[in-house]
């Protein structure tokens, strides 16, 4: 507990693009076939450091085989509401859940250079405390740690609907489960919200067999991954609305609301549709009714490609698909960055308008059939995937590793993991920095970024920006 | 010892006071006032959240003081009412000294519901319980002043439950309303996390204060 609020909290998005520039980065180290311990790298952001682009700090789990996903913060800005009473908690520790083995470990990162682990929550307690499994998306909330889950319980994570659990932001205790009433919910991913105006969505991947020995394609090719977002009253529980895009829009994932919490719209990324292959990003907003509406506002290509060309899952349809399996809104709300993980490209989107956004930059990297290289020479293995936003917009970090048994099927042959950094220009455009490349040591892969500070896709605003 | 009037102002300063207190601390709610005028767009949902805010804790303040009110009607037991009062309150105190965590259920109030969050708001930090030993010494003194009969005590009492819980409610609107205004008006919301401070401690120690206090006016004939 301090004795004011933590400089870290920011009151309004304005005031979050206006603080200092971040230092870190913290990146997942995932050991993709479970031979060593997962970890999470720290890694030097200050162009000023001797050790510049450099892992100055790891640390790593003493288990194997976690599957180290998305991660999150203990608090962010949204304790400024005084509604919760959090407004002297640290943002300290990172709560990071291993996806494959339901563990949680918290992360004390207070002294990025000492970051160590703080406490271990074990499987059992969580499939017992909440009847969850395999943690994904984490937020801090009103009611504390709100963490969303892919699978329900039992071995296969089939027993029961997967769903969001909520820890104790204080003691890290799991407290049980977040609903009330579900409604038509049965799958699960991600999750965001707008707090002053209580709402919460969220979105579908799939249940744990359909992605944990790698993408099913008889799944996939009758459309039974999920295809839903789901509208939520925050503080009753309670999933009041569900929009299906349509059943060939397979693999809704990342929800990113409009940070601005005036606004009552965002976006959700669809991986493929699987009429044409193409990718896609839905616009959902509150209509005059109250009632939510979701319209399809970007549209992404397939690149056609010979046969020979493509891994085996991909030549019988003779074409890359784009394959959008992240996004990110700089918190002016102004750029929705696009992974397209399959293509090889980070595509930069003016949403200033949200129902008819802009491309407005591009950026050429890796690939399927393609392997574009970095600027400075060397490889980037896979594709632009987790992307994360500085808070100040100017600078895209992204990482190459979708998920690992994934990975192997979408590039049979190729083993490694980088982080990079593009530049965004005034006017936007996207630019990769030539000096900043993170190879990753032998046998690690690259997922989700966290920046020291909050970043784009962890605060949640109490206050509109003026 | 201060006469019998001094020892009545500076009750009823005490109970202003302890409003502007309660105001100037955010945890009671001054900045969702500035919120609501930025969301809404438009200055007058300042005021209007306040009125809502002021409505909630004159309800919390109420809610205790009527109670006790009541009880003064046993004039024998006063002094017993007022030392029983005295370790009420020093017990909240001690409580929230022991116990820093929030209360989870405050988190379950839809953030539109700003009376309702101030009324419970108030209640879970025993903000009307630190009112208690000073409304208690107020009607002591009337009496004393007084020798009215019983039935008119009683009704005296009441108003006076009312008149502190007014008092100290719109000392605390004010409070509030000066620093919102301020800031959505002027200093903008970045000094609304620089005039935030960890009162809890101070808060705590607040109320064991005031609880020895009543006890020791209590005692001493006041």
């Amino acid at each position: 507990m301090n004795l004011r609020p933590d400089p870290t909290f920011h009151a309004s998005p304005k005031l979050a693009m206006q603080a200092p520039v971040e230092n870190y980065a913290f990146t997942v180290m995932l050991s993709p076939d479970g031979s060593q311990s997962d970890g999470i790298a720290v890694v030097d952001l200050n162009p000023k450091s001797e050790t510049y682009g450099e892992i100055v700090h790891k640390v790593i789990v003493p288990n194997k085989g976690d599957e180290f996903h998305h991660f999150g913060w203990n608090a962010c800005s949204s304790s400024l509401s005084p509604l919760t009473g959090h407004a002297f908690l640290e943002r300290r520790y990172l709560i990071v859940p291993g996806i494959r083995s339901s563990r949680v470990y918290v992360i004390d990162v207070k002294e990025p250079l000492e970051a160590k682990i703080h406490k271990i929550i074990e499987p059992e307690e969580i499939f017992e405390k909440t009847g969850y499994s395999r943690p994904h998306t984490i937020h801090c909330g009103p009611e504390g740690i709100y963490v969303s889950t892919l699978g329900g319980g039992g071995k296969d994570g089939t027993d029961g609907p997967p769903g969001i659990f909520i820890m104790d932001c204080e003691t890290f205790e799991v407290i049980g489960q977040y609903e009330m009433d579900r409604g038509k919910q049965d799958k699960h991913y991600d999750f965001w919200w707008n707090l002053p105006q209580d709402y919460m969505v969220s979105s579908e991947w799939g249940l744990p067999p359909q992605f944990e020995n790698g993408v099913v394609p008889e799944d996939l090719l009758s459309n039974k991954y999920g295809h839903s977002i789901h509208f939520w009253d925050l503080r009753r529980r309670k999933n009041i609305q569900t929009i299906d895009f349509g059943e060939n829009y397979q693999m809704a994932l990342e929800i990113r609301p409009a940070h601005d919490p005036t606004k009552s719209y965002g976006f959700c990324g669809v991986v493929v549709d699987t009429t044409n292959l193409q990718g896609a990003i839905f616009t959902w907003w509150r209509g005059d009714d109250g009632t939510w509406q979701a319209k399809k506002t970007i549209t992404i290509d397939p690149r056609p490609e010979k046969p020979e060309n493509l891994p085996p899952l991909l030549q019988g349809f003779e074409a890359v698909p784009p394959l959008v399996t992240d996004i990110d809104l700089s918190l002016d709300d102004k750029y929705l960055y696009v992974a397209c993980w399959g293509l090889g490209e980070m595509h930069q989107y003016d949403v200033s308008d949200p129902m008819n956004p802009k491309l407005a930059g591009k950026v050429e990297l890796g690939g399927i059939a393609r392997g574009t290289a970095h600027p400075n020479g060397k490889p980037f293995v896979y594709g632009p995937q987790m992307v994360e936003v500085s808070r100040d917009g100017k600078r895209v970090y992204w990482t190459n590793s979708l998920y690992s048994t994934w990975d192997d099927q979408f590039y049979p042959n190729d083993e490694g993991g980088q982080m990079v950094m593009a530049r965004v220009g005034e006017n936007g455009g996207i630019e990769l920095d030539k000096d900043f490349y993170v190879d990753f040591p032998k046998g690690y892969r690259g997922h989700q970024i966290r920046l020291e500070g909050g970043d784009c896709s962890t605060d949640s605003f109490c206050y509109p920006s003026v | 010892m201060l006469s019998d009037p001094n020892t009545m102002a500076a009750l009823w300063w005490a109970v202003i006071l302890s409003g502007l207190y309660h105001g100037l601390n955010p945890g009671m709610g001054w900045p969702l006032a500035v919120s609501a005028a930025l969301m809404e767009r438009k200055t007058d949902a300042l005021p209007k959240a306040l009125g809502l805010l002021a409505i909630g804790h004159l309800l919390a303040m109420l809610v205790i003081l009527l109670p006790f009110s009541m009880m003064l009607f046993l004039t024998e037991w006063e002094t017993d009412i007022r030392i029983g009062a005295g370790i009420l309150v020093i017990g909240m105190g001690t409580y929230l000294l022991i116990n820093r965590r929030h209360p989870k259920f405050l988190a379950r109030v839809h953030p539109a519901k700003l009376g309702l969050w101030s009324f419970l708001a108030a209640n879970a930090h025993g903000a009307g319980l630190m009112l208690v030993p000073l409304f208690l010494g107020i009607c002591a003194l009337d009496a004393d002043t007084g020798h009215k009969a019983a039935e008119a005590l009683m009704s005296g009492n009441i108003l006076t439950a009312f008149f502190v819980a007014l008092a100290h409610t719109s000392a605390m609107t004010l409070a509030g309303g000066v620093i919102a205004l301020t800031i959505y008006l002027w200093l903008g919301l970045k000094f609304l996390s620089k005039t935030w401070f960890n009162l809890d401690l101070v808060w705590a120690v607040s109320l064991v204060f005031v609880g020895a206090f009543g006890i020791h006016t209590a005692l001493n004939g006041h």
